[in-house]
């Protein structure tokens, strides 16, 4: 929607690869020591893409145990992990230990530094037409925070936090099962790369902030910016005000570990519904914070591919603050069968549909978009038509779940497991794949295959849609959540979502062959491969972007 | 353009529309599993701890059934209500703005395809349907929230004096029931061993030793608390869930319309054999509790204290668990 007047600009960088801008430093100063707001994107991008296979991995291993009723493979895998004498205790342990460290690397090294280290970093100051980050250097140790937690996070498995080796507590962390219910050191670990990742982010927060406020180009007002760019806006005060009470409510529980306090501790004035309280203020926001600047992607992907701008710009852009704000008031929707008294289930249940209402603005807006549009199907709105269809069904299961009285039976099942995979699995990580297949080519200047793209879709659409949609029947049923064994009568459907992981395994590869070929095989992209449709300041810019771009701003008209 | 914008338009209303009609939401009708019904109730094989004979639970309700995409049967008011709920105001509504959203999803990418409209329209306001947008799902979530408000204020509805108490507490990983109004102790309630469960025609991992036994017809409070760490008390047959939490005491009340097995498990994450720790409710007539309570050594309310006895019997009040942990 904004025009640039850049163009002057552009072609001086683009043909002048002598100048400055583009001197790169050598190997390790440029990857371990980086300011560039590009580089470090991509080295989020490349830690975002093994944390996830690893993620990705484990619950591998959670369907194979589950594909069938009993105990298949877990007490072998306990047999590697805790030695030949490992008992079907510290199988079971083992089972929540693959539960808890799938939830937390999706969530805190796989979507996050992806969708907002990656993509953010990489296009957020390129899209305000700025040189850089406001921080460059704090930009690099919000990166590098995020290698110790991580190394954390995977050498926690290695120390006993109970009956067996690692935090088996679930991403939640609820005391006093991470309290007086796990000995050993893993949970401390686990807490401590908690941390890490935190500071991570609060400072990444804060420095995409001060970027968004205070560089952007002549003539980007707000009402200017991409939506993208009001996504990771949004997405960064979430951050802010969302991790520090993470970051309390878990030092609380370390003390409590360690020192002997009784935060969470009833028989010493404490409680423990106090840690759900803090942690669902920090984790309400947090589900929003991994798919605003999806949101945000995917008004820019399908306005690009529509060749049309982005219906209802200020609505769209308000949505997201509403959304933001909400966002705050829902958290104890998390709590219902904590035994909130009448009237806080009532407001929660009113409060949390409320946030139905801006994100029916956002689907329709994209509709609307589309309405009159001139439409190609190239992978990038493949991807974003999937992922409104997807999350538009993932919604809906939230209204249902909103509902306090209904959550009575629905609370802790597999139908609330399929709910928020669908914002995920089908949400966020669709988003991701629209993102990265959307601005691949001016990351490397390469083309991806066309064919693989459409066909890695297709196979992930039905692979995930096999193992997510009967979830709801499993939850429906009766079926509870974080169980490495159920009875007999729902071999059915478990199966059949096995299955479906098999398929979506298959997509993944595709992918990985598809980065290859384009790496090997690609054409070159030029500086814009999706023609007029894409109107923001990274397609007037080369592909790959020079190493400093806009060191003469350009004037937004 | 505008022609446009009025077809969007009338494509939402009939996508409104479409919700009425699909109030008659069909239930999938559920074969009974008749293999397991015509298993035998080989009561000789139950433990004489409950005193009375354990009841042979109906395959067809109180737990999940094979492949089915639906909730269980519900054998409480609220739960009736809330399942009504469900299928007749939620499913239809969410399946209907799904179908909505699918179906002008094909329609722009059908009708507005390069092929077919090469040249884009520029239009990115329309004041009216931004406003119809935000305001018809405001309706839609106040028609979703009246059921909805009820519902709770039912679900809270306070039990009555004559209600009777039981209270549950979740143990790593077992529950224990006590019932204070019949001076019955706490008693232990396991899993049974799957083998077990299987001989006794139950279903494997829901099947427990001692059963939470509770009468039909009676408004039950049941206050919950956990002795270690957090549990779920859980039976989706009433439509109830209340966490035990340690150093509180949550209530949940309800009532039981009909005899039967009822199963539930822990539903929050409590440690290693989370996944093994099931609730079965058996609900007998009120005369067939008052017996058990006799059987337990308990007495019913109002009874006093020289009547009780006479009914005990050889299983020499037996309320200790039947397997330690």
């Amino acid at each position: 929607m904004t025009t640039t007047t850049a163009e002057d600009f552009v072609g001086h960088a683009h043909h002048d690869h002598h100048h400055d801008a583009d001197h790169k430093p050598g190997f390790f100063a440029r990857w371990f020591m980086s300011t560039n707001h590009k580089d470090i994107g991509t080295l989020y991008l490349i830690f975002a893409i093994i944390a996830g296979v690893i993620g990705g991995a484990i619950s591998g291993l959670m369907r194979a145990e589950l594909a069938e009723p009993g105990i298949q493979y877990l007490h072998a895998w306990a047999q590697m992990s805790d030695g030949a004498d490992a008992t079907m205790d510290q199988a079971y342990h083992l089972w929540n230990v693959l539960i808890t460290a799938h939830g937390l690397i999706m969530v805190f090294f796989m979507v996050m530094p992806a969708i907002i280290g990656g993509f953010g970093n990489w296009f957020v100051p390129i899209m305000i037409g700025a040189p850089d980050m406001a921080f460059p250097r704090m930009n690099n140790i919000s990166f590098w925070l995020l290698i110790p937690a991580f190394a954390l996070l995977l050498g926690s498995t290695f120390v006993p936090g109970g009956s067996g080796n690692g935090a088996g507590t679930g991403w939640t962390v609820y005391a006093p099962l991470a309290t007086s219910g796990s000995v050993g050191p893993a949970v401390d670990m686990a807490i401590l790369s908690l941390h890490l990742a935190g500071a991570s982010s609060i400072l990444g927060a804060i420095n995409f902030i001060t970027t968004i406020f205070n560089m952007r180009a002549p003539g980007m007002t707000l009402h200017k910016m991409p939506l993208f760019v009001w996504s990771v806006l949004v997405t960064a005060f979430l951050l802010l005000l969302a991790l520090p009470v993470l970051a309390a409510a878990i030092t609380m529980l370390l003390t409590d570990r360690n020192f002997h306090t009784v935060f969470y501790d009833a028989a010493g004035g404490g409680d423990p519904i106090l840690y759900q309280h803090l942690f669902w203020f920090f984790g309400h926001p947090e589900v929003y914070i991994m798919i605003l600047p999806g949101f945000g992607m995917i008004s820019q992907i399908v306005s690009t591919f529509s060749r049309k701008p982005v219906f209802g710009y200020l609505g769209m852009a308000y949505a997201m603050v509403a959304i933001g704000v909400v966002g705050f008031i829902v958290w104890a929707h998390h709590m219902f069968t904590t035994g909130l008294s009448v009237n806080v289930k009532m407001y929660f249940t009113a409060a949390t549909m409320v946030i139905a209402v801006p994100t029916g603005v956002k689907i329709f807006s994209w509709i609307a978009t589309m309405w009159g549009g001139s439409l190609t199907f190239r992978t990038p709105m493949v991807w974003a038509l999937g992922f409104i269809f997807m999350f538009t069904v993932g919604g809906v299961t939230g209204v249902v779940l909103a509902n306090g009285g209904i959550d009575d039976n629905l609370h802790d099942t597999y139908y609330v497991v399929a709910h928020f995979h669908y914002v995920l699995s089908l949400g966020a990580v669709f988003s991701l794949f629209a993102g990265f297949y959307y601005w691949f080519p001016k990351m490397t200047g390469r083309m991806y295959s066309e064919l693989l793209g459409q066909l890695h879709f297709w196979v992930f659409f039905v692979g995930v849609n096999l193992l997510f949609f009967p979830m709801h029947f499993l939850g429906m049923s009766g079926m509870q959540r974080r169980v490495p064994d159920y009875t007999d009568a729902l071999a059915y459907w478990n199966g059949i979502a096995s299955h479906g992981y098999e398929i979506m395994t298959v997509g993944v590869a595709i992918w990985f062959v598809n980065i290859i070929y384009a790496f090997v095989a690609g054409k070159v992209a030029g500086d814009n491969p999706w023609g007029e449709g894409a109107t923001t300041l990274e397609w007037t810019l080369s592909s790959p972007p020079p190493y400093h771009q806009f060191e003469t701003l350009p004037v937004i008209d | 353009m505008q022609r446009r914008i009025t077809g969007f338009m009338m494509a939402m209303a009939l996508g409104l529309g479409a919700l009425a009609p699909m109030a008659a939401h069909a239930q999938a009708a559920q074969a009974p599993a008749a293999a397991n019904a015509a298993a035998p109730a080989d009561n000789a094989a139950a433990p004489a701890a409950a005193g009375i004979d354990h009841a042979a639970p109906v395959a067809t309700i109180g737990q999940p059934q094979p492949g089915e995409t639906t909730f269980q049967e519900q054998f409480t008011p609220t739960g009736q209500y809330a399942l009504w709920m469900h299928n007749s105001v939620l499913l239809p509504v969410i399946t209907a703005i799904s179908l909505f959203v699918l179906a002008l999803l094909l329609w722009v990418i059908v009708r507005f395809r390069r092929g077919a409209n090469p040249e884009p329209s520029r239009t990115s306001h329309n004041t009216a349907l931004e406003v119809a947008w935000t305001l018809i799902p405001v309706l839609i979530l106040v028609a979703i929230a009246v059921p909805s408000i009820k519902l709770l204020a039912a679900q809270f509805k306070p039990a009555p004096k004559e209600a009777l108490t039981v209270k549950v507490t979740g143990y790593q990983w077992y529950w224990g029931y006590e019932y204070p109004d019949n001076a019955i102790p706490e008693y232990v309630s396991n899993m049974l061993p799957p083998e077990k469960a299987l001989e006794r025609g139950e279903p494997r991992l829901l099947a427990a030793d001692n059963r939470l036994v509770l009468p039909v017809g009676v408004p039950i409070k049941l206050i919950i608390t956990g002795a270690d760490v957090i549990h779920s008390f859980s039976v989706p047959a009433f439509w109830v869930k209340e966490d035990a939490v340690p150093g509180r005491l949550n209530e949940k009340t309800f009532t039981i319309e009909k005899p039967g097995v009822y199963y539930g498990a822990c539903s929050e994450l409590c440690g290693d054999r989370h996944g093994f720790m099931p609730i079965a409710v058996e609900a007998v007539s009120p005369e067939r509790f008052a017996q058990w309570v006799h059987s337990q050594g308990g007495k019913m309310p109002g009874e006093n204290e020289a009547a009780a006895p006479a009914a005990v019997n050889a299983a020499d009040n037996a309320a200790a668990p039947a397997t330690s942990s």
